[in-house]
Formats: C-alpha cells, sequence, structure tokens
C-alpha cells in the first residue's frame, strides 16, 4: 500500500466489484469507439456543420482529444494505486488511440491549415510551439510500434523503460498547447496541471509501498 | 443594399470586388476577449453589454474635450459603405462591408492641437456585463493606438454597422475602429474613450508581449509573427482548404506605404 492509497478495506469494497464487472470487458470496442469522433468530425466539415471555420474546429478537437486521451493513459497507474481499480487491459487502447489523434491532428494541421509542404518545414523548425508539439508526436512512434504483446515480450526490462518516454510526451502535447495561446489563458494551464500531478503521483515518495 | 462603391472615395482605390463574407460568418467569428477567448464566446455573449445610452470621452491635446452622446458624435456624419479585407494577426482573414464615417472628420470637428502625435482608444470595461474580464488574459480595459496621421487617413474608419444592419456587440458595437491596413487587433471595439496626446500610447498586446505585437502591427507577409508565418492566411468561408498570399499592408499599399518611408517596418513591426 502506497501512502496515497485508501486504506485496504475501503479499496476492497469499492476495487473489488468493479474490477469484476471490468474483467468481463473486452478492450477492443475502445478501438471502434474511438473512430467515431474523427469519422464525425470529417463528415461534419465536408457537411458544413463545424461553424465558421472548420479546419481550426478539426484541428482544435482532434488536440484536445489527444490530451485527453493522454491524460486517461497516464491515469490508469495512479486510479490503482489510490483505489484499487484497475485499467490496465484498456491501457494499451488509450495510449495508441492518443498516437491516432494526435497524427490526425497534425495531418489536419498539414493538409487543410497550412496547405504549403515548404511552410510546413518551415513551421516546424522556426516556430517553438509547433517544434515541441512534433517532437511530442515522433515520441510515439516507438510507443505506439511497440504497443504489442510480442514488443514487449521481446524487450522485457527495457519495454517498460522505453514507455516512460510517455511521460515526456505528456509535457510536451500540454506545453505546445501553453505556449500556442495568445494572452494568458487558464484553460492549457489546467491541463499541463493534471499532467503534472498525474506525473508526480507516480513519485517514489507518494507511490512507495508502506510496508 | 444598393449603397454600391463611393465615387471617389479612397476605398475605390483599394482591393477590388472583394467578396464580403456572410453576415452569418461575420458574427459568429470574433476575437473579443472581453466575453472569452473562443471565437464564439463574443457571439453568445456580447449580447449582454448595454449599448445605450452610450457617451466616448474625448480628452487631451483636441479644442473641444469632454463626454459625448453617440447620438451627438453621429450627428452630422456621412455614413458610407466600405468593404475592406480583415487581417487577423493568427493569420486568417475575412471581407466586412463596415458601414460607418472617417475617423479625421470627428478628429476634425473637436479640433486637435498642435503638437499632437498620437490618438489612443480605449474599449468599455464592464466586469457585470463581460464575463471574459474577470480573467486577465490581458491588462483591461483594452487600449489601442494610432500615429496621428494613421488616425486622419482616410480609409480609417469609425464603424457603426455591418451589411447596413447596426453592430452587434460580438463586432463592436456600438463604435469601432476599423483600420484596414493593420492587423485585426488594432481596429478595437466599443469604443469609451479617445484621447490625442504627444506620447506613444499604451497598447493592450504589446504590454502582454511585446515581442510577438508591436505598436505598428502592419499587416507585413515578409515579418514573421514569431510563433507563425505572415506570409499566407486563410480566406474564412473559403471552404476546406483555401489559402491566399497575404498582401503588404493587406492590399492597401498604395495609400498608406507613404506613411512609413524610411521607417524599417522589421524593426517597427
Amino acid at each position: 500500500m502506497s501512502v496515497i492509497a485508501l486504506p485496504t478495506q475501503v479499496q476492497r469494497s469499492i476495487a473489488d466489484p468493479v474490477n469484476r464487472v471490468l474483467r468481463k470487458l473486452p478492450a477492443w470496442p475502445l478501438y471502434i469507439l474511438g473512430a467515431l469522433p474523427p469519422a464525425w468530425l470529417y463528415w461534419a466539415a465536408l457537411n458544413d456543420r463545424l461553424g465558421v471555420d472548420p479546419v481550426k474546429e478539426m484541428e482544435h478537437q482532434m488536440g484536445l482529444w489527444g490530451l485527453w486521451l493522454i491524460i486517461a493513459t497516464l491515469t490508469v497507474t495512479p486510479l490503482r494505486t489510490v483505489t484499487g481499480i484497475s485499467l490496465l487491459k484498456f491501457r494499451r487502447a488509450l495510449g495508441l488511440l492518443t498516437f491516432f489523434y494526435i497524427t490526425l491532428h497534425m495531418l489536419v494541421w498539414m493538409y487543410y491549415d497550412v496547405q504549403f509542404l515548404s511552410q510546413v518545414w518551415a513551421d516546424i523548425v522556426k516556430r517553438p510551439y509547433i517544434t515541441i508539439g512534433m517532437a511530442g508526436l515522433l515520441l510515439m512512434v516507438p510507443l505506439a510500434l511497440t504497443s504489442n504483446t510480442w514488443s514487449i515480450r521481446k524487450l522485457g526490462r527495457r519495454w517498460r523503460q522505453l514507455h516512460k518516454l510517455v511521460y515526456a510526451v505528456a509535457i510536451l502535447g500540454a506545453l505546445h498547447f501553453v505556449i500556442l495561446v495568445k494572452g494568458f489563458q487558464l484553460e492549457p494551464i489546467l491541463y499541463m496541471a493534471a499532467i503534472l500531478v498525474l506525473l508526480a503521483l507516480r513519485f517514489p515518495i507518494l507511490a512507495k509501498k508502506r510496508r | 443594399l444598393g449603397l454600391g462603391s463611393m465615387g471617389g472615395s479612397p476605398a475605390e482605390a483599394a482591393p477590388q470586388g472583394l467578396k464580403p463574407n456572410s453576415f452569418e460568418d461575420i458574427t459568429n467569428y470574433n476575437n473579443y476577449y472581453e466575453f472569452g477567448t473562443g471565437k464564439e464566446d463574443p457571439a453568445r455573449y456580447a449580447d449582454a453589454l448595454t449599448l445605450a445610452p452610450w457617451s466616448v470621452t474625448i480628452d487631451g491635446m483636441v479644442d473641444k474635450p469632454g463626454t459625448y452622446g453617440l447620438e451627438d458624435i453621429l450627428k452630422g456624419k456621412q455614413i458610407e459603405e466600405r468593404i475592406y479585407r480583415l487581417r487577423c494577426v493568427e493569420a486568417w482573414s475575412m471581407v466586412i462591408p463596415w458601414n460607418g464615417f472617417e475617423l479625421a472628420s470627428l478628429l476634425k470637428e473637436v479640433g486637435v492641437q498642435s503638437g499632437a502625435k498620437y490618438v489612443a482608444f480605449e474599449t468599455a470595461l464592464r466586469p457585470d456585463e463581460m464575463r471574459g474580464v474577470s480573467r486577465r488574459v490581458l491588462d483591461w480595459p483594452y487600449r489601442e493606438g494610432l500615429r496621428l496621421d494613421e488616425a486622419m487617413h482616410p480609409l480609417t474608419l469609425l464603424a457603426t454597422g455591418v451589411y447596413g444592419r447596426d453592430l452587434l456587440g460580438q463586432n463592436g458595437a456600438p463604435l469601432r475602429l476599423v483600420v484596414p491596413w493593420k492587423y485585426g487587433f488594432k481596429s478595437i471595439k466599443s469604443i469609451v474613450r479617445i484621447t490625442v496626446q504627444k506620447e506613444q500610447p499604451f497598447t493592450s498586446w504589446k504590454d502582454a508581449n511585446h515581442r510577438e505585437y508591436g505598436f505598428y502591427s502592419n499587416v507585413n507577409p515578409e515579418v514573421s509573427h514569431p510563433r507563425w508565418s505572415q506570409a499566407t492566411e486563410r480566406v474564412i468561408g473559403g471552404g476546406l482548404r483555401s489559402r491566399r498570399e497575404t498582401d503588404m499592408f493587406n492590399g492597401y499599399g498604395e495609400e498608406v506605404a507613404h506613411l512609413y518611408k524610411g521607417l524599417d517596418l522589421k524593426a517597427n513591426y
């Protein structure tokens, strides 16, 4: 039991029934559900349902979804530490969906927003928030490629180390949001704060076993 | 509307054949941070702003300072239609058929004193009606400024309407500035104060981030915003993949380039 965890008795009474239900649920429907929002968004854009600026709407929606998903991914471990509820079997889907959404976010930006390839490259090199966003996406590539049972077996210990990269990805993603807005705005700072809290909950001093 | 183009007006020399955005676009895609930072926030919340009675304090180096009711300001003004492209610093643009009168005519009426060099403007600050000002996104009230020659330029408009209708709150009702060769944020909304002065005025965005937003903020495709290029702009209402190359001075160079002769536009962005 860790310092931040609820007492064992409380954990049992909450987590056990929840985990019993979760154990029966398969993870694969998440991939299908995850494909729906982008499909809907694209349909809405083509049919003039996204307001005055459909391109920004698609771009922002995909970016925000990516942040929500990475926050969900990072919540799995502390949720288990604190409450005993285990969403571990859904974590791979959450991580892969994060990658999928952020890839779409980048494609919308490239194809619909910037449009000119020369300017895409110039932006990546010259605009810090884009450099940072792109770095975050690139760091996700090895994680996505190794998000399968075969890689976990093959890489063993190194798999866990490699996948700690997700912490950097999350910080880069939130930073990308913080520095792209104009003026002092609260929303991106809340995302950054959420991510930092989720990472802090992993510090040994908080997460270590009591005995 | 049938107002057509104004014979001999300087707007005629400006970009021709601009096709205005729909009223829908113009009134639903706004930056007016006093009502929230989202593009739809102003349309949603700006109707909370009490528009009448409205008065504007005109002070500083003028012969006839005072607080004028909007009706007095509009008295005797020729309201004309001007179809201008609005280029936002965020690299998008729209075309807007404004109704308004030249700022110069108001300034002449109150009498600008010699030695004056700048005009400062201030937006209303009403925490009870503007839900966005509870957050300090900017140092409220919103303030902007022009050099006197920019303010006196015949392209510089005080707008009171769009498409022949009264301005809506989200567009800066009841009285806003329109300076078509500068980035949109220079065109301050819902004006309550106009001050003629010697010193370069405080401007809100420059105060928030002077590296990114200069006093001049002339539309200039060659000077990038530190975080994005200004070479091209997305055309709002032009479909999913519409982008155009940004024109120097937003296409109004013929009329305004002479104002900046000898000024390094890279240093004075």
